[in-house]
């Protein structure tokens, strides 16, 4: 014989009792009872929504809590830092009413009639306080009798001035920052001192406004802050490094009047958004304001935010990729089991059908060979009258046709003996098999086929060719479904070898070449596969070949096939000798 | 020698009883178990060729009534071989198993040995 054919198996998948399974391509889904795109659609939805809803759902509440926390701690900061320098602001304005009350309680009128006696103690002043500019000092019809300063104020009346009113009323007035004759922005401060008499004069200054700048300039304000004055129309009174200089009108709304220092947020016309804080500074005309940027105050929270949305994007793409990955992988299993199900309850069916035809066939050659017996009989006994009687012993005619009688019973009953053969060895243990019997009984059933067809069948069978102890009834099934499939490629007049050898101390080995139609390469690939096949429009349901690659692997021994588009197909069968011990250890 | 066949096939029994009666066999027929029974009983016969499937009483149930009667008689069973069972009973049950459609001379070469082994044994 010649070398083997080069083995192709059709994969290496093997079920868990280390038989090989054959591969499983996807076939039309009415064959399946599972309907596996919404399994797989079901199931990554449902695991792509338990994972990644509470992590979204906990990502967003953290967001919120974080990102209300982080508001609520830089109000409070915002909050704490107005109040403080609303105090350091106030401080320094009653400092200065304090001076002045000091100087009048301290100093008699008098006294204070003596410009010389104000200018020195304007000198003192200016010596501890900074900011005083002038002093002067005015009765209680307005006209102000003394003056010290830079400016020729003396003789002036104020009376019609509509602080002169405020503080002939109360006390003490501290006016609006004015640019004055100079231009140098500044403010009055002025405080009254009642006489025994019930007189009173007024002791009056003015304060320049480089005080309270210096005072905020100096403030550490996070967030791209700023700290500043302004009146109650609104009027800046100290300059701000973002909302314009000292004197201009504030591009915010004023603040509502409160008594205790308040914190809001708000937008610039530009729609930035702004933390405002403020305070109403008491006995003045001043509201304290300091203005940050929420965006530059929030931008640690942002950035760990940032951060945190990132990690969160990247975990829930992580988790979509697994669940559909994972997802993917289980339902290809179960379409692979559920493939296998289907092939197996072929498998089944086909087995069950075998022997329900077995048993058909034996129960008709049952019945048959009573009559078949009684035309033996009959032929037979008319030989035996011609011949013992003497009469027509002679007549070569008429022994001549009850000879063809007799011979065509034999036919038959080879017939009929041969489907019981078939019938009995359907599900039988391990029995010694000649191969060589067993390839001439299954050729008998398509021995008339290749007759009508002229299709040449050859068989060799190497003389060292040992029996071996297998399934009869498998390996028939394997040999009619090979023949039948040469059967099927070839056309009339093709041929067929078969070749029948020992391989090797343990194997013998089968082999079938046709010279049919062959198969191209991707057909090859597929010939194992359930449910495959070339003949679809001749009934053809792909399952032989594969129950072929499963009864051979029951037997212990493997299949492949070499083929050639219209060059023809070699099938190649190994056995084992001993199939018996094989087939104990599949069982 | 003496022979009694036992099939339900009448046309088969009485064919085959003439038909060993031209080679020197003297053969009786019946179809039905009992009628085999209460012949057997009136008339010993050296083989009893029996089928295995019959109506009423088959073969084997036959053989062991004619045995108490006759235990003296050997028996070759005949099949259509229709079934494992049918193999089975028909190779470990009787001296001699034969399928249908029989051939004579196998049929009487058979009946020779089967007599003639148990001169031997004699």
């Amino acid at each position: 014989m010649s070398e083997p054919i080069t083995t192709r198996g059709p994969t290496g998948v093997r079920d868990r009792d280390g038989k090989p399974v054959p591969p499983m391509v996807p076939v039309e889904s009415k064959k399946y009872s599972l309907n596996l795109r919404r399994m797989w659609q079901l199931t990554a939805l449902l695991m792509i929504l338990v994972s990644v809803g509470p992590l979204t759902v906990m990502t967003a509440i953290d967001y919120r809590v974080t990102e209300r926390s982080a508001e609520s701690e830089i109000l409070l900061h915002t909050s704490r830092v107005v109040s403080n320098t609303k105090l350091a602001v106030e401080f320094s304005l009653v400092e200065r009413m304090a001076a002045l009350d000091f100087i009048v309680e301290d100093n008699s009128l008098a006294e204070l009639r003596d410009c010389a006696r104000v200018g020195e103690i304007l000198d003192n002043l200016q010596t501890s306080f900074t900011g005083f500019v002038d002093l002067g000092v005015i009765d209680e019809s307005g006209r102000q009798f003394c003056y010290v300063g830079p400016y020729d104020l003396a003789g002036v009346n104020y009376r019609d001035q509509e602080w002169f009113e405020e503080v002939r009323e109360d006390t003490t007035h501290v006016s609006d920052v004015f640019p004055g004759f100079r231009h140098v922005p500044h403010m009055v401060i002025a405080v009254r001192h009642n006489l025994p008499d019930e007189g009173f004069y007024v002791l009056r200054t003015s304060v320049e406004t480089s005080l309270l700048n210096k005072l905020l300039s100096n403030l550490e304000i996070s967030g791209e802050g700023d700290a500043f004055v302004i009146n109650r129309e609104g009027i800046l009174q100290t300059s701000s490094r973002r909302h314009g200089d000292v004197l201009e009108v504030l591009d915010l709304q004023v603040p509502e009047y409160s008594e205790v220092t308040r914190v809001y947020e708000t937008l610039t016309p530009d729609g930035v958004p702004l933390i405002v804080g403020y305070s109403y500074i008491p006995h003045t005309p001043f509201i304290l304001m300091i203005v940050k940027q929420k965006a530059a105050l929030m931008e640690p929270w942002s950035a760990t935010r940032r951060l945190l949305i990132g990690l969160l994007v990247l975990s829930l793409s992580i988790i979509v990729l697994v669940v559909v990955g994972v997802t993917s992988y289980l339902v290809n299993k179960i379409h692979w089991a559920d493939k296998q199900r289907v092939a197996a309850l072929h498998q089944t069916e086909y087995t069950a059908k075998m022997a329900s035809l077995g048993r058909l066939g034996a129960g008709v050659a049952h019945e048959i060979n009573n009559p078949l017996a009684i035309i033996n009989e009959k032929a037979g006994l008319i030989k035996d009258l011609f011949r013992f009687s003497g009469r027509y012993a002679d007549d070569a005619k008429l022994m001549g046709i009850v000879d063809s009688i007799l011979a065509s019973v034999d036919r038959c009953s080879a017939i009929t003996r041969r489907l019981l053969n078939f019938a009995r060895d359907t599900d039988t243990e391990p029995v010694s098999v000649d191969l060589g019997e067993t390839i001439t009984e299954v050729l008998g059933f398509v021995g008339k086929e290749a007759e009508y067809r002229s299709i040449d069948v050859n068989v060799i069978i190497d003389d060292d060719t040992p029996k071996i102890s297998t399934n009869r009834g498998r390996l028939q099934q394997i040999l009619l479904n090979v023949t039948n499939n040469a059967f099927a490629a070839v056309d009339n007049g093709g041929h067929i070898d078969i070749g029948v050898g020992r391989k090797g101390p343990d194997e013998v080995m089968i082999k079938v070449i046709d010279d049919g139609c062959g198969m191209s390469e991707e057909q090859l690939a597929r010939v194992f596969e359930p449910f495959f096949t070339t003949k679809s429009g001749s009934g053809g349901v792909g399952l032989g070949l594969s129950i072929t690659y499963s009864l051979v692997a029951e037997l212990g021994g493997s299949v492949s096939v070499e083929s050639e588009l219209w060059v023809g197909t070699s099938f190649l069968i190994r056995l084992p000798i001993d199939g018996a011990r094989n087939e104990s250890v599949a069982r | 020698m003496k022979v009694l066949l036992v099939d339900d096939e009448e046309e088969l029994v009485a064919t085959l009883a003439e038909r060993l009666s031209f080679r020197g066999v003297e053969a009786k027929w019946s179809t039905e178990g009992q009628d085999a029974v209460d012949l057997t009983k009136h008339e010993s016969f050296d083989v009893v060729v029996l089928d295995v499937k019959m109506p009423h009483l088959n073969g084997i149930q036959l053989k062991k009534k004619l045995e108490r009667i006759r235990p003296e008689m050997k028996f070759v069973f005949l099949t259509g071989h229709g079934s494992e069972e049918d193999f089975r009973i028909g190779s470990a049950e009787a001296d001699r198993y034969l399928a249908k459609p029989l051939d004579i001379d196998a049929l009487v070469a058979t009946l020779m040995e089967v007599v003639s082994h148990d001169d031997n044994e004699c």
